[in-house]
């Protein structure tokens, strides 16, 4: 049992971020410049891209929903920039992020939103719906904290076949209520599950705020399961490096699941058919941008220690506009699937029909 | 042969299974320390210790999320739901994770999980305990769903699940726990996917699964003694896969078909089959494919009255001779 878990019921920092700064814990002291650098990078490749889909959506080149993560960044990114070959990760339908965070490349992504055979999906999926297996990275899930059972699966997994690792679910601030979140807390705190349950609060679920749809303190709820928690900064990739690291090793080395409310906040509407004139105003948008947006902060903070100078960051910028481009021609230029294409991948023994045992239509018409 | 229960043949089968396969593993409510709560599970958890059979919380859509989840990682879990009745609690990790994430995933991502346990009626539990949802599991492509009628079927079709590479929905029946039926010692699989003729006939084909086959068995037996009239007992025993060609063969021989199913009538197993009859085989009906369901209803707690709401020897005989009518 955590300390946390035992404490009075009041939030309590975490040792990485009580006695020091974030940038000077362990984890991030250690890093590289070319490592930093790299984290930069990948952070601002995800706002490019995003912006590109968004202008391809606009285009009518995508279909259905797409869920922006800009001004998310620092989380996806600084959660998996700490997985090891035995951490998995688990999300929801906001994915592009930790999508390009756990190493998909940009054309798959974008040809899966455009629809076409060379995405990721072989355009079955959808933006919602990105997958990665051969990167640990188990989805993309549409319904709001369904993702979350499969994600203490995951630990539950590693454990029964023995493997040294940790499995983060993600999920939004609007998930906490879901039942399922909850039964997922209960088992995993119960199995000693090597889990991080990842609240990435923007603030809003849809259009509805935090203060109108979720009551107490959302990752103080894991004081009812016997289960760390604590929260951090998502405008700061250090602190989200120094948060995870701490609980990552406690879930790898010691099975012990834990609550982790990331504080963040969203530039764009719930998706593409947010027009996000209802439940926030202009002015709080903009003052967010201003004075917090993750990839501005980290990219003074680069400047400041003389890691990456103006010219860098601008050649870096252009660079991942640059990919953001590409990708979207390649999607462009990609074939859609065909009609034979709608049934394969729909069982396993259809698209292997040399190892098939059972018998009998699979399909019917 | 020896003769052992459709419960002891479900638990050889899930013994047999876990011997063979280290990655197989048995979550579910009362599995270990009760024994199962129709005891089907009883004795595992002694012989296999608790890491391979996992006493689960009340807490469907939490535990059964988590063995699709730890399917798509390798794992073999062999889920067990007290009652099929729960899935609804657990629908949107069956139906929307565990059949979805192949096709979402374009084909990178398989869900070896079987989820089983009872789905029937005919124990006065009224409403709320007596759902049996193979035609809204067969609905989600991505799922197989195979029912039972015996014990030797029950045990390999059991076996062929738990190898399959994809979800299996497996649905048995507390009315058939205790019933006896040979099954040899030697290992065998049955293959889903494949209907087995219960009764050689010539005059009538009844189409059929789960408990109603012993239904449509006992009212051949009058069929042939008191009309004169020869019945062809076809058990589909998979629902899908769906041996539609060993029902179609059986139309073509006696060219009237009555399908007899625990169902509700609407958009029921047979609904399908009705379609897939008529525009397969129209040439060989004799007569308008008849169907006897579930009466379509809530089930009814009353228990003289539940016998009668469910398909039963004398409802099927009925029937039946409506057809010749």
């Amino acid at each position: 049992m955590s300390k946390k878990a035992t404490a009075a019921p009041k939030k309590s920092t975490g040792s990485a971020t009580s006695a020091e700064s974030p940038a000077d814990a362990p984890v991030n002291r250690s890093l590289s410049k070319v490592e930093r650098i790299e984290l930069f990078r990948t952070m601002v490749r995800i706002r490019r891209f995003e912006e590109r889909s968004l202008r391809a959506y606009q285009g009518k080149k995508i279909g259905g929903f797409m869920h922006p993560y800009i001004g998310q960044e620092a989380v996806a990114v600084g959660c998996c920039s700490l997985m090891g070959k035995d951490d998995h990760v688990i999300t929801a339908y906001r994915d592009h992020g930790h999508a390009i965070a756990v190493g998909m490349g940009l054309n798959e992504q974008m040809a899966e939103m455009y629809g076409k055979a060379t995405g990721c999906s072989k355009g079955k999926g959808g933006s919602m719906h990105f997958f990665a297996p051969d990167r640990n990275f188990w989805g993309g899930h549409g319904i709001v904290g369904g993702q979350i059972p499969l994600g203490i699966g995951l630990a539950y997994g590693l454990k029964y076949l023995g493997r040294k690792g940790a499995a983060m679910a993600f999920m939004g601030d609007g998930a906490v209520n879901q039942g399922a979140v909850h039964e997922s807390y209960n088992l995993a705190a119960l199995w000693q599950l090597p889990v991080i349950f990842v609240i990435e609060n923007n603030g809003y679920s849809m259009g509805t705020s935090q203060s109108r749809s979720s009551a107490g303190e959302l990752a103080k709820r894991a004081e009812g399961y016997n289960m760390a928690w604590d929260t951090c900064d998502g405008h700061d990739l250090y602190a989200v490096r120094a948060m995870m690291d701490k609980y990552l090793k406690l879930a790898r080395e010691e099975s012990k699941p834990a609550v982790i409310e990331i504080r963040c906040y969203r530039y764009r509407g719930h998706s593409v058919a947010d027009p996000d004139n209802t439940y926030r105003t202009k002015a709080e948008i903009e003052e967010y941008r201003r004075t917090k947006d993750p990839i501005q902060t980290f990219q003074q903070r680069l400047i400041a220690a003389k890691i990456l100078t103006e010219a860098e960051a601008e050649e870096i910028d252009q660079a991942a506009r640059a990919e953001a481009e590409a990708a979207a021609e390649f999607a462009e230029a990609s074939p859609f699937p065909t009609v034979e294409n709608i049934q394969q991948d729909v069982y396993w023994e259809a698209d292997n029909p040399a190892e098939r045992k059972s018998q009998g239509r699979l399909f019917f018409d | 042969m020896p003769a052992i229960t459709y419960r002891e043949a479900i638990r050889h089968a899930l013994a047999e299974e876990l011997e063979r396969d280290k990655n197989v593993v048995i979550l579910g409510e009362e599995v270990g320390q009760f024994n199962g709560s129709y005891k089907v599970t009883e004795g595992l958890l002694a012989k296999f210790g608790p890491d391979r059979i996992v006493d689960t919380p009340i807490s469907e859509a939490g535990f059964i999320g988590m063995g699709v989840g730890a399917s798509m990682l390798g794992v073999r879990p062999v889920m067990e739901l007290m009652f099929w009745s729960f899935y609804s609690v657990a629908f949107d990790q069956i139906l929307n994770n565990a059949a979805n994430v192949r096709y979402m995933s374009g084909g990178l991502i398989n869900c070896p999980i079987v989820i089983r346990g009872p789905a029937n009626g005919g124990t006065n539990v009224g409403a709320t305990h007596s759902h049996t949802p193979e035609n809204v599991l067969a609905n989600h492509p991505g799922v197989k769903v195979v029912v039972p009628a015996t014990p030797y079927d029950a045990k390999g079709l059991l076996k062929s699940a738990i190898r399959d590479n994809d979800p299996v929905m497996f649905l048995e029946n507390t009315i058939l726990y205790g019933n006896k039926g040979e099954v040899p010692e030697e290992e065998y699989l049955i293959p889903l996917g494949s209907a087995d003729v219960k009764r050689e006939g010539t005059d009538l084909t009844i189409v059929t699964y789960g408990r109603s086959v012993l239904h449509s068995l006992a009212a051949a037996e009058v069929l042939q003694k008191e009309h004169n009239l020869s019945a062809e007992i076809v058990d589909l025993r998979s629902i899908r896969p769906l041996d539609i060609d060993t029902v179609l063969k059986s139309v073509a021989k006696t060219h009237r078909v009555l399908i007899v199913e625990e169902q509700k009538p609407f958009a029921s197993v047979g609904t399908q089959l009705t379609y897939m009859i008529q525009r397969e085989a129209f040439d060989e009906l004799d007569a308008p494919i008849h169907r006897l369901a579930t009466v379509d209803a809530p089930a009814i707690y009353s228990p003289p009255v539940e016998i009668e709401q469910l398909p039963n020897p004398q409802r099927v005989l009925q029937a039946a001779l409506e057809i010749f009518n």
